[in-house]
């Protein structure tokens, strides 16, 4: 069921350029929003807010994007993530902070500058498509070429190119209401990579998906994204699907982020009981790689086999699980970085707490 | 503020007290009610008594000559005004000129022809569109907008025209249409666009618009006779200004009801102002602003029928002719022809706009494949006009083959008259004496300052104390100008006219809810009487019952009863089934399900329903001035055959300040039912 794809070859380094950063944000709806925040080291609370009669939307939300990662920013409705990710994208305006996008400050950037950078350098998709319905399939994919002033045997060239990257040749021709809701998405991915964009903005893309399309388009999303490379920030209020997709992940709650890590980070030590509730019921065997619960290498064991270090446990389970002996962890510069038996493969499939402290502890055989 | 005689909302088992019939704020009403009513007829001998004769009539030498203000300015206007390089006659010719261009072009096209030449000396160069060529291109149109049904439709309605005489005025009228719709669209899209855009835009347009949409028809025709003079071109900008602010609103309604993700991705695509607009939120808008032309092109029927007073000519001309020369038979004939052009226009923009968005088309073909129907319609044009060179019927219609109805009308209503007189004079008697005469003393007979006082209170209860000063300010506008009386007949022709739609309108709008059948029926029917223009309305009540104030007040019930049905209607069916559902299990016989769960949650709309009979009631009421009543409407009708831009103006004004009160009044009142439910 889970993807072809290996995730290691899109984890992000640390160390990797951030392209998208926010610093101190805040976007307050309301009469009076500037004042609340004057002077800048203000910070009020979220009582104080609401005793004002605002409402915060965003709360000093503060997050990097790295290149050619996935971020996805989760929340349930009303936590603030379309608010932040609208003004990551200056949709709306913040109240306060800044937006750092490739170090330049977007806040600052004037109204032709925006357009600019909006036609050649982000793109976006939304949860109900939005998609012109007076266009036709290829219409619509060619739409912001057109808007740009690409002569139209260009755009339409280009469209159709991208139109078959998903997977819609010979749909060209079509309505947006002949087709079906994954089918409209797809039209909608198409048209926000029409342009080539380095930054990715996609807004709740699957929500509106029935279970089977939504599985189905997160592969093809990610198959996607193993071809491309774009820096993405992704919203959803799905905790299955953030840690399906994500190399990072930062969750919101009530205008605020609380905290931002991998999903491992996130499974292993969560940094409030809110965030703990969500990863609960998550499978840990679809999050935990064999790095986080692998014991220490020694030397003279007689290995079953290897498996990477950044492998996720639910994928490799079956071949350690079956074999008699531990199996090797390679590392990324193939070193041997530990070992992985059976018995800490089945902790963590079933649950054993053994198997959240792996990473920590992690002395147990 | 709070209605206590509101029903309690909980609903616990335990049996209650039985509820009073009214509660404190009823039982006020009912004895200011009780009061009025002594007070009217003792009103003017207990104001003289007291030395307060002005509390009852507002003193003649304290009228605001507002009237005679405008005239000046108007004269001022037409005389002095200019603007540097040239002045504001030049301003007003130059936009005559600039819409004859196209006005002639389309009447050459569908009546007279091309002419060489002036007046009688004219040499027609090339003859107008054939009357076979006219249907084909009205078939074309049908079958392009629906299918085949509407061409057949479409197609007798026009050939209906054609054989009944009719053809040359109808085409006349259609011209006039022709040429306002497109400039009513265009402006009112325009102006929409500003109003969505820019909010200062929008505060100024949103009060104009209130009282455009309410200053009676006949007061638009006076300014605009005094600038433009008499003629087709001066009733077409009557036209287009009448039928510009509803596709104002509904532009404004559809360009904010697009969805914000469609909104936000034009924006991330890169989109500049202009392209946002006519790129992104127009196209997306497009269902909505069809609504908007079909309301033009009705409104613009409309008006071209009482434009004619100013110089439209055409179907308009015939019936006033008609009318004022009693010729019975010329009159219903000519607004039979009105009322299928109207339906077959009405149904054609309808079609259009609610035409299925288009599907794809596989592989283009050639250009034959692709336009069968333009084809074949240029085809047909050129092919008719070729042979009405040499074989003239196809060209226009052969008279020898028109059928006159007119005979048929005359005799039928000489028939109706001769043999129905007697009753139909007696119901008519009857209702004068007992009913509408009776009505008209007490309103007139109430002080000025107790009924302005009364509007003030209703206003503070119902919304506070901004609709209160609002109410008064607006009525004290009509008493200082002087028009109180006058505005006392409105109200009483309007408001008796209303209770009596809302008596018929109400039971049928439950009827049409509860049988599907029924509903099938009387949807046809309002549907057709919103299209009728309302100058026709007049034509069989003058038949039956000469002029009067009883005419006037039948055209007006008939003109202002659908939205009573309609909203009636609507308002039972879009209950929340399971809110029924509640009721029959609850072992509610079909009467108490009307009575006790329907009707209750029904009365909002059922309000707003009244509230728009109401507004159409009182457009009405200044058309019904051509059947001799002796209100504002009149008032209007006379400044217009005297041109006397002042009076016109500021008795236009008093007849939309009585609707802007009734509306917001009526609106308070909904508004608050709509609370007390919950379902606002």
């Amino acid at each position: 069921m889970s993807d072809p794809v290996t995730k290691s070859d899109t984890t992000a380094k640390p160390d990797q350029m951030v392209k998208l950063s926010c610093r101190g944000v805040w976007k307050l709806f309301g009469h009076g929003a500037e004042t609340m925040l004057a002077g800048g080291s203000r910070q009020p609370t979220l009582d104080e807010i609401k005793s004002a009669g605002l409402i915060g939307a965003v709360r000093d939300a503060n997050l990097d994007v790295r290149q050619g990662e996935i971020f996805i920013i989760m929340g349930l409705s009303g936590s603030g993530k379309s608010t932040l990710v609208r003004c990551l994208s200056r949709l709306i305006e913040p109240t306060a902070g800044e937006i750092l996008f490739e170090g330049e400050d977007l806040l600052r950037a004037r109204d032709a500058e925006m357009i600019e950078i909006r036609r050649h350098r982000m793109g976006m998709v939304f949860q109900h498509f939005a998609l012109l319905p007076h266009l036709t399939v290829l219409g619509n994919v060619a739409f912001p070429l057109e808007v740009q002033g690409v002569e139209r045997k260009a755009r339409e060239e280009r469209a159709r190119r991208v139109i078959e990257l998903v997977g819609l040749e010979g749909r060209e021709g079509y309505y947006p209401r002949e087709l079906s809701g994954g089918q409209q998405q797809r039209v909608g991915i198409a048209r926000s990579l029409a342009v080539e964009p380095d930054l990715w903005f996609l807004d709740e893309p699957f929500s509106a998906l029935d279970p089977l399309i939504r599985r189905e388009m997160q592969d093809e999303f990610l198959r996607l994204q193993s071809v491309l490379k774009k820096t993405i920030v992704f919203i959803t209020h799905d905790f299955d699907e953030a840690i399906r997709l994500a190399d990072r992940i930062a969750i919101m709650k009530d205008g605020a982020i609380i905290q931002t890590g991998t999903p491992e980070d996130l499974v292993l030590a969560p940094a409030t009981d809110y965030v703990a509730e969500f990863t609960r019921h998550i499978p840990r065997a679809k999050v935990l790689t064999a790095g986080s619960v692998m014991a220490p290498w020694r030397d003279g064991v007689e290995t079953g086999g290897d498996v990477g270090l950044a492998d996720r446990i639910g994928d490799i389970a079956d071949r350690v699980e079956a074999a008699d002996r531990p199996f090797a962890v390679i590392g990324a510069d193939g070193e041997r970085a530990g070992l992985l038996d059976g018995r800490a493969v089945v902790d963590v499939l079933v649950g054993r707490t053994g198997a959240a402290t792996g990473a920590t502890g992690g002395r147990e055989g | 503020m709070t209605a206590p005689s509101s029903a309690p909302s909980s609903t616990v088992s335990r049996p209650q007290p039985r509820r009073a019939l009214i509660g404190p704020v009823g039982a006020f009403w009912l004895v200011l009610l009780i009061a009025s009513l002594f007070l009217a007829p003792r009103a003017e001998d207990m104001a003289e008594a007291l030395g307060i004769a002005w509390a009852y009539e507002w003193p003649r030498g304290w009228t605001v000559p507002l009237a005679a203000w405008i005239s000046a300015f108007m004269n001022w206007l037409v005389n002095d005004a200019g603007f540097g390089l040239f002045s504001f006659v030049d301003l007003t010719r130059f936009v005559s000129w600039l819409l004859d261009i196209p006005l002639t072009i389309a009447t050459s096209l569908l009546s007279s022809g091309f002419l060489r030449g002036q007046g009688s000396d004219a040499v027609q160069v090339l003859p107008p569109l054939s009357w076979i060529a006219v249907i084909a291109v009205v078939v074309a149109m049908g079958h392009f907008a629906r299918g085949w049904r509407l061409a057949g439709f479409v197609g007798a309605c026009f050939l209906y025209l054609a054989i009944f005489g009719q053809w040359n005025s109808a085409m006349v009228t259609l011209s006039s249409i022709v040429i306002a719709v497109p400039f009513g669209v265009a402006g009112g899209l325009l102006l929409g666009i500003a109003g969505y855009r820019w909010r200062w835009a929008e505060r100024i347009l949103a009060p104009i618009l209130d009282i455009m949409q309410t200053v009676p028809v006949f007061a638009y025709l006076v300014p605009i006779l005094f600038l433009f003079g008499f003629g087709p071109v001066a009733a077409m900008i009557a036209t287009i200004i009448y039928a510009m602010p509803p596709m104002v609103r509904v532009t404004m309604l559809s360009l904010r009801g697009v969805p914000d993700e469609i909104r936000d991705f034009g924006r991330m695509a890169g989109c500049t102002p202009r392209q946002m607009t006519w790129k992104v939120m127009v196209p997306s808008a497009r269902d909505g602003l069809m609504v908007g032309v079909n309301q033009v092109i009705m409104l613009s029927l409309n008006m071209v029928i009482i434009a004619s007073m100013i110089g439209a000519g055409g179907l308009g001309y015939d019936v006033l002719t008609s009318l004022r020369r009693l010729d019975i038979g010329g009159g219903i004939e000519a607004g039979v022809a009105i009322v299928v052009l109207a339906i077959a226009l009405d149904r054609l923009s309808q079609a259009f706009a609610n035409r299925p968005p288009p599907v794809h088309v596989d592989l283009p073909e050639s250009y034959l494949h692709r336009h069968p129907w333009t084809t074949t319609v240029l085809v047909v044009i050129l092919g008719s006009a070729l042979a009405g060179l040499v074989f003239p019927p196809a060209q226009s219609y052969p008279e020898a083959l028109e059928v006159s109805t007119g005979g048929f009308w005359e005799g039928l209503v000489k028939y109706i008259n001769v043999n129905f007189y007697d009753q139909l004079e007696a119901i008519k008697t009857v209702m004068l004496v007992n009913f509408l005469i009776p009505v008209k003393r007490f309103l007139t007979g109430l002080p000025w300052i107790w009924l302005v006082a009364i509007l003030g209170i209703a206003g503070w209860q119902l919304a506070g104390w901004r609709l209160a000063l609002g109410a008064m300010a607006l009525s004290m506008f009509i008493v200082v100008t002087g028009q109180w009386e006058k505005a006392m007949i409105t109200v009483y022709l309007c408001g008796i006219s209303v209770i009596i739609a809302g008596l018929i309108g109400i039971p049928l709008g439950i009827l049409a809810a509860e049988s599907e059948r029924a509903g099938r029926i009387l949807n046809g029917l309002v549907d057709t009487l919103q299209t009728l223009p309302s100058f026709v309305y007049l034509i069989p009540v003058v038949m039956l019952f000469r002029v009067g104030d009883f005419s006037a007040m039948i055209a007006v019930i008939l003109y202002a009863l659908a939205p009573a049905i309609r909203y009636t209607a609507h308002g039972i069916r879009q209950i929340d089934p399971q809110l029924v559902e509640a009721g029959i299990v609850s072992g509610c016989t079909p009467r108490q399900l009307l009575s006790k769960i329907k009707l209750p949650l029904a009365l909002p709309e059922i309000m707003l329903g009244i509230n728009q009979t109401i507004m159409l009631a009182i457009s009405m009421v200044v058309i019904t001035a051509l059947v001799g009543t002796r209100d504002l409407g009149q008032e209007v009708y006379i400044a217009l055959t005297k041109a006397d831009t002042g009076r016109g103006i500021v008795a236009g004004l008093a007849v939309a300040f009585i609707a802007i009160i009734a509306d917001r009044l009526v609106s308070a009142g909904t508004q608050r039912t709509r609370r007390r439910l919950g379902l606002a």
